[in-house]
């Protein structure tokens, strides 16, 4: 039972009691916490718009004897002015807090992880790039180290096409042992460049049919890692 | 599992228990007390609650709670229905019908857009929003969702979806300091709202 105090970026939100909401957050020190934000859904919270998702936040936290941590203060480092105001933006920020959420182990410190979050909301905010999703997702399976692998075929290393997608088993297959999805070259190229240091270059590509195609790979391999559907970006292509 | 109860009692414990807010402990105390209070009373709390979901319903032209086919507002014929004020659930209609500073119609979407729910346009009530926008005389539509990061993506989209209907005005809600309150405590986000949404103070000795 004590105070501590951490910067955290919150994950997701969800309604409390009366007034009140439990906060996910990640903290750069602690890894994922969960902790109640109290009275803040009355219009005078003294937390204000500061607990909402996608908030990056200087917190100091009370340590209770349950799983639930209690949000005692909270002040914003930086604020999303632009991704709140645009529904593209927002929707990729939703994007990024889901894939973290499902990676991110309670009470266990993932500061590169964070960073990677926080840098990767800010460059949202900044210049929303159309590959930003894509390049954060098969980022954060890198760092897991269950990237995709996209050089060689998974089964027998060969380079023959054309290539395939083949989720399942976790990269792409030649032309001889074939049985993955069909996958264009030009994809598999912005895809390899994310991987192999060349992020910045991706970032500025602009939205087109590859972008739309690395994308679809890239959520592909994050739902077959973490066995579930992403729902931030089926929300995005109904808008 | 035995219990220590017959098994009706036990079934009443368990349904209570079920409420919003309610423990096991609590249930335990309100499924006693209905013991012991007459039959009358415990049977006027149950026709109660099959009464109100026998007749009560959403109103079919706002989707407010409503006994019947319209709801109070919407059948109350002094309303004016040029101005149309869209909030996510019926208890919104509550809180601004409270104020008494609105004249107009409702129309309640049943939630809001939230990516990281997977909540999306297709699931509120935007179809029969848009519906009313384009048949009846509505002149203007007052965006009063929440000012939270879910009913602010939801009047973006709407605002978006609706900007462009000829001879329409969309406004949002201000946004700002609730009153009563100090100004230090007051967010960045809600106090750089409040100075941009200022207002020109009207002085009495200004001559006219």
């Amino acid at each position: 039972m004590s105070l501590y105090r951490d910067v955290a970026i919150v994950l997701r939100t969800h309604k409390f009691g009366e007034a009140d909401r439990v906060v996910v957050l990640l903290t750069r020190q602690r890894g994922k916490v969960r902790a109640v934000a109290k009275g803040v859904r009355r219009t005078g919270s003294k937390f204000g718009s500061r607990l909402e998702p996608g908030s990056h936040v200087q917190v100091q936290l009370h340590e209770g004897r349950g799983e639930l941590d209690l949000v005692t203060q909270a002040e914003t480092i930086e604020p999303h002015h632009r991704t709140r105001q645009d529904l593209q933006r927002l929707a990729r920020a939703a994007a990024l807090l889901e894939a973290v959420e499902q990676f991110a182990q309670d009470r266990e410190p993932t500061p590169r992880v964070f960073d990677m979050l926080a840098g990767g909301l800010r460059t949202i905010e900044e210049r929303d790039p159309a590959m930003i999703t894509a390049a954060f997702y098969l980022k954060l399976l890198a760092r897991e180290g269950v990237a995709p692998q996209l050089d060689g075929c998974i089964d027998c290393g060969g380079t023959g096409t054309p290539l395939s997608w083949a989720v399942e088993a976790g990269g792409v297959r030649c032309g001889g042992c074939g049985g993955g999805r069909a996958v264009s070259d030009a994809a598999l190229s912005v895809a390899r460049a994310v991987l192999n240091g060349g992020l910045n270059a991706v970032l500025d590509l602009p939205e087109d049919a590859t972008t739309h195609e690395v994308e679809a790979l890239a959520v592909s391999a994050l739902e077959a890692h973490v066995e579930r559907r992403m729902r931030a970006l089926r929300v995005a292509s109904a808008g | 599992m035995a219990t220590a109860y017959a098994a009706a009692v036990q079934e009443l414990i368990d349904c209570l228990g079920r409420l919003p807010g309610v423990g096991p402990k609590s249930a335990q105390r309100i499924a006693y007390h209905l013991l012991k209070v007459d039959a009358t009373e415990a049977n006027r709390l149950a026709r109660a609650i099959t009464e109100v979901k026998d007749k009560v319903g959403f109103c079919t032209a706002c989707f407010n709670i409503a006994e019947g086919e319209l709801c109070m507002v919407c059948a109350d014929t002094r309303r004016d229905a040029h101005v149309l004020c869209v909030v996510e659930e019926p208890r919104d209609v509550v809180a601004i019908e409270r104020t008494r500073e609105f004249k107009g119609r409702y129309h309640v979407l049943q939630g809001a857009i939230d990516h990281l729910q997977g909540v999306g346009p297709d699931q509120l009530r935007v179809r029969e929003l848009v519906r009313r926008v384009g048949t009846d005389e509505v002149t203007e539509v007052i965006l009063c969702t929440n000012p939270n990061l879910e009913g602010e993506a939801t009047a973006l989209y709407l605002s978006r979806l609706l900007g462009d209907v000829p001879g329409l005005t969309v406004s949002r809600i201000a946004s700002g300091l609730p009153v009563g309150g100090d100004l230090e405590y007051a967010d960045e986000l809600t106090l750089g709202r409040a100075l941009e949404g200022r207002r020109v103070v009207e002085s009495e000795n200004k001559e006219h």
